[in-house]
């Protein structure tokens, strides 16, 4: 089938491609040609004449080769390429990523490919070195995270997080260390020579939880929002938290003594650690942010600082050994929200992009070196001292799990329940850190290939069982998720329709959230940090970008779609239809339809806006296309229903009339006032002869699209002509462009809200429009007649004439 | 054009819109600061434009449904008692409330005025029904683009099946309340306002 023959290729082309690398990997400078290399021989003097007239001396060679002058570079891409490879080869069979974690499968490819080396007696690079893996393959990782953190859940569940990370992680450690320790000192298991020190140190490093895996399968579940967050926080943080435990144990563990001093100097260096880290982060992430203020003019390098100044905050942080994984989350933080509102949209993209691609590519080639290194390296078994870590793994987890929540719980707005408990306990899965500072530990550690073992048994037994297993049980133990499956219909739409309702007033008031602290700083934000780190003081996201395109568009089109015959959009016709269907006998709804019914609206209604970005996958970049959609449709349905002659029958506009189109610009004041509804008013204009009165078809045609125009004023110079330019609606020469300047300038004009003067951009039109509002007054017979049928609803009335203020 | 209209709040008025809508004095003052913030036009009045600056309404499916719920019928601007009485209706309901109010006329943020609330935005034309054409609108507005009109519909008619008790195809008021009896409709549509 295609799909294997695909797949077979893949594998043909991963073969070929490591087979040629560990050719290349050797240290030493290859002498002869190799199989694999063909190399052309250089010109043989013996025939032919001779270009130059000495014998003695070599010719000229045509064809050289230098492979150590190239060979790290070149080594490293084709590891890169290696590990892309595999990535490409997962998804090309889609079924397998949703039951196998990617960590898992990267993993077994490592596993393969060091055999393959282990066969041959090669050794894998030296990419393990403490200098590289902390230096140059974890912060882009690290960054990833930070960069992509959702804000809101994360500040409301900080104390949570904080929790289960810093005290979590202290009592993994503490606790498994101890065990070990007890253990040790059976004889039977021969490992009496590891002291306490040591113990702790190991402890230590596999108490670090990762738990990618986890996070991609409770996103797929939708898990509830808390849980969520909260094991998404404790993998950020407790990274931290183990890298300051660390080095602190290492340190001790060399110490012959540990004395109380130690103890309390520890406590004290773990703050200074943690909080100096985090003080760090917000410092570079303003001065970022305040660089990107004054940076308009060379836009092509704009990313670079994003990456520049974390890049920095992480390494001044290593510098003062201070935590320097808060630093660089800490950074990103800080910049992310100052950032993406300076630079500009092609940045922005270009910035999430490159920060999604570095973190996945170093990711992956962790998990990959995890299976390389595991054939390749000296292993040291020892039963006894390798499956008591598992067992103390489990148990401290699921032990700290409980005993953690159980005082946490009393202070959560939600607490969480076994379910919830069982999620976080088995969602430990170990990863990339404890794998990496495995390696590390320093080599006077009698025991060192012990440790080594012990780690990657843990890392590779819970990424493949947890990993694999954690989704048929999270959907089996019917973790509590974001939606309810026990409700009616009924309460499902009304629920989300008061969830929205609120969303709306809640931005009505300007109030972030419930908190007092979060509302606090968000005024001094808007404030005064705003105010200095922001080149342009206005929420211009790309939303609104979109938002003021969407509106511009809309009053383009309403001038060009006379009175042609515009097909209604399919869901008026279908609402048409199922008026005459309204009689319909009753349906019997089964309960498979219902619970369909159920899972539609869950899938489809749209979540409640956030004023942050949504989770994001790991492994995909956050988009907004949700809120788009939502834009684009409600502009759409503006301008269907502004088009004349969409309306056929009188009913239809009382359904249709789902904008707000408020009884603004008069739609006809020139027109007799014998129009009985909204509808008809539509056909009356639609008769006029338009290309004659255009300039009155766009006084007249509705405020509902002309209104929100005067907001356009940061168009100006932005994009107003761009945007004029693109959206070409037919033919241009029909004076269509002028157009827009001069209702909306007229508008402004009208309503004369002081931002007139920014919306000039073409002059021409100023005296035709001039003249003819003293023209425009409302005959005084219109306004002395109440038209009794007009329903007290703005959104279902025709717009009349409203002498404003 | 458009006169200036005082912006400053006077105590008298305070006062009286604590009495009506149980605001404090603090709460009413924050809101009046972000009134006159959002008045760009300075006439003491806000009207459709300026709601819809607010650049998160535009994403929110129900927007403009939302902003027309402030404008009582027939009108196009609203002024700051008429901004208050409409939030009024999201104050969290108080227990010591329920005991202090003798008055006839229940108090804004009651269980019944904030379902009556969210009912409005369904009942555009105010016969104090939910039609299925209202229903259907609203749910259109609600999901994305995949789901196809047959499915919305079906949804609908399902709504409506559970709900109608008295079979005229409409949910009436009485059947909303109904329905949503035991949704915690007091936290739910509340927000806790700050000083």
């Amino acid at each position: 089938m295609e799909l294997s023959s695909r797949r077979g290729l893949d594998l043909f082309i991963i073969f070929c491609v490591f087979l040629s690398l560990f050719y290349g990997s050797r240290a030493e400078v290859p002498t002869k040609p190799t199989a694999g290399v063909t190399i052309l021989p250089p010109i043989k003097p013996d025939s032919g004449p001779q270009p130059y007239p000495d014998d003695e001396k070599s010719n000229l060679p045509v064809f050289t080769m230098d492979y150590p002058r190239i060979q790290i570079p070149f080594e490293i891409t084709l590891w890169m390429l290696l590990a892309s490879f595999a990535k490409i080869g997962f998804h090309v069979y889609h079924k397998i990523t949703v039951w196998v974690p990617e960590s898992c499968l990267l993993v077994s490819i490592g596993l393969i490919v060091g055999a393959i080396m282990h066969s041959v007696h090669e050794k894998p690079p030296a990419v393990l070195t403490s200098n590289v893996f902390f230096l140059y393959m974890l912060p882009p990782i690290v960054l990833d995270s930070g960069y992509f953190m959702p804000t809101r859940p994360f500040f409301e569940n900080v104390g949570t997080v904080l929790w289960f990370a810093v005290v979590g992680t202290l009592w993994n450690s503490i606790g498994i260390g101890m065990s070990l320790f007890a253990i040790c000192q059976i004889e039977a298991f021969g490992v009496q020579d590891i002291n306490l020190q040591e113990n702790l140190l190991f402890a230590t490093i596999i108490s670090a939880v990762d738990p990618v895996a986890v996070l991609s399968v409770f996103e797929d579940v939708n898990v509830n929002e808390q849980l969520y967050i909260v094991v998404f926080g404790e993998c950020l943080f407790n990274d931290a938290v183990t890298v300051v435990l660390y080095s602190m144990f290492s340190f001790v563990a060399e110490m012959p003594v540990v004395e109380p001093v130690d103890v309390f100097l520890g406590v004290a260096r773990f703050f200074v650690v943690g909080l100096g880290g985090m003080g760090f982060g917000v410092l570079f992430g303003f001065v970022a942010a305040f660089t990107t203020r004054f940076t308009s003019k060379v836009r092509e390098i704009e990313p670079l600082f994003i990456f520049m100044y974390s890049y920095l905050a992480y390494l001044v942080a290593e510098l003062f050994a201070i935590s320097s994984i808060m630093a660089i989350v800490c950074c990103a933080l800080t910049m992310k929200y100052y950032v993406e509102e300076n630079v500009s949209q092609r940045s922005c993209t270009t910035i999430r992009h490159v920060v999604k691609m570095l973190g996945s590519i170093s990711e992956t080639l962790i998990f990959f070196f995890l299976g390389v290194v595991t054939i390749t390296t000296d292993h040291e078994w020892n039963w006894g001292y390798i499956l008591f870590t598992l067992l103390f793994a489990f148990i401290w987890r699921g032990l700290g799990v409980l005993v953690l929540t159980q005082i946490i719980n009393p202070f959560r707005t939600i607490p969480f329940n076994i379910k919830d408990q069982f999620g976080l306990a088995y969602g430990g899965l170990r990863g990339a850190i404890s794998f990496a500072l495995a390696f590390t530990l320093p080599d006077n550690i009698s025991r060192k290939h012990l440790f080594v073992t012990a780690t990657i048994v843990i890392i590779l037994f819970t990424v493949f069982l947890q990993g694999i297993s954690i989704r048929p049980l999270i959907e089996f133990i019917n973790v509590r998720r974001t939606n309810r499956d026990t409700d009616t219909i009924n309460v499902e739409i009304h629920s989300r329709l008061m969830e929205h309702t609120m969303a709306g007033i809640e931005d009505i008031c300007g109030q972030w959230s419930h908190y007092y602290w979060k509302d606090k700083f968000m005024k001094f934000n808007n404030r005064i940090l705003r105010r200095i780190l922001l080149r342009d003081n206005r929420a211009e996201s790309s939303i609104v970008a979109l938002y003021k395109k969407l509106e511009l568009q809309n009053a383009l089109e309403i001038l060009d779609t006379v009175s042609g015959d515009i097909s209604a959009a399919p869901s008026l016709i279908s609402l048409q239809e199922e008026k005459k269907n309204s009689s319909k006998p009753k349906k019997k709804f089964l309960a498979g339809d219902l619970k369909n019914m159920h899972d539609i609206l869950s899938k489809n209604m749209y979540k409640i806006r956030e004023r942050t970005v949504a989770f994001t996958s790991k492994h995909a970049l956050p988009n907004d296309s949700q809120r788009r959609e939502i834009l684009i449709r409600r502009h759409s349905s503006v301008r269907r229903s502004l088009r004349p002659g969409s309306f056929q029958t009188r009913m239809v506009p009382k359904s249709q009339k789902y904008f707000s189109l408020p009884p603004g610009e008069s739609l006809n004041s020139r027109f007799p006032p014998t129009r009985r509804s909204f509808a008809d008013a539509q056909e009356t204009m639609s008769e006029v002869a338009y290309p004659a009165r255009r300039s009155r078809f766009g006084k007249r045609s509705s405020s509902g699209a002309m209104m929100p125009l005067h907001r356009l004023d940061t168009l100006k110079e932005v994009s107003s002509v761009d945007v004029l330019n693109e959206s070409e609606r037919g033919s241009a020469g029909r004076g269509s462009q002028p157009r827009p300047q001069s209702f909306r300038r007229h508008h402004s004009a009208r309503d004369n809200n002081g931002l007139a003067e920014n919306v000039r951009i073409g002059r021409d039109d100023v005296e035709e429009e001039e003249e003819d509002r003293p023209r425009a007054s409302p005959p005084p017979a219109w306004a002395a007649e109440p038209r009794n049928d007009t329903p007290r609803n703005p959104l279902l009335r025709r717009p009349q004439w409203n002498e404003k203020k | 054009m458009g006169s200036r209209a005082s912006t400053l709040l006077r105590e008298e008025e305070i006062e009286e819109i604590k009495k009506e809508t149980g605001f404090s004095h603090s709460q009413i003052t924050r809101l009046y600061s972000r009134f006159t913030s959002l008045d760009k036009g300075e006439n003491g009045a806000l009207s459709r434009e300026d709601f819809q600056r607010i650049p998160e309404l535009a994403i929110n499916p129900l927007g403009d449904r939302i902003i027309n719920a402030f404008f009582p019928d027939g009108e196009d601007q609203v002024n700051f008692r008429g901004f208050m009485r409409t939030l009024a209706h999201f104050r969290p309901v108080e227990d010591n409330e329920k005991n202090k109010n003798v008055s006839n006329t229940e108090p804004l943020n009651s269980r019944m005025n904030k379902l009556h609330f969210a009912f409005q935005l369904y009942d555009l034309d105010r016969d104090d029904k939910i039609s299925r054409d209202e229903l259907l609108q609203v749910l259109r507005m609600m999901v994305g683009v995949n789901i196809s009109d047959e499915q919305l519909g079906s949804i609908a008619d399902r709504t409506i099946q559970e709900a109608d008790t008295n079979g005229d195809g409409c949910i009436s008021f009485t059947e909303f309340m109904k329905v949503l009896e035991k949704v915690d409709v007091e936290q739910k549509m509340s927000i806790r306002f700050l000083h």
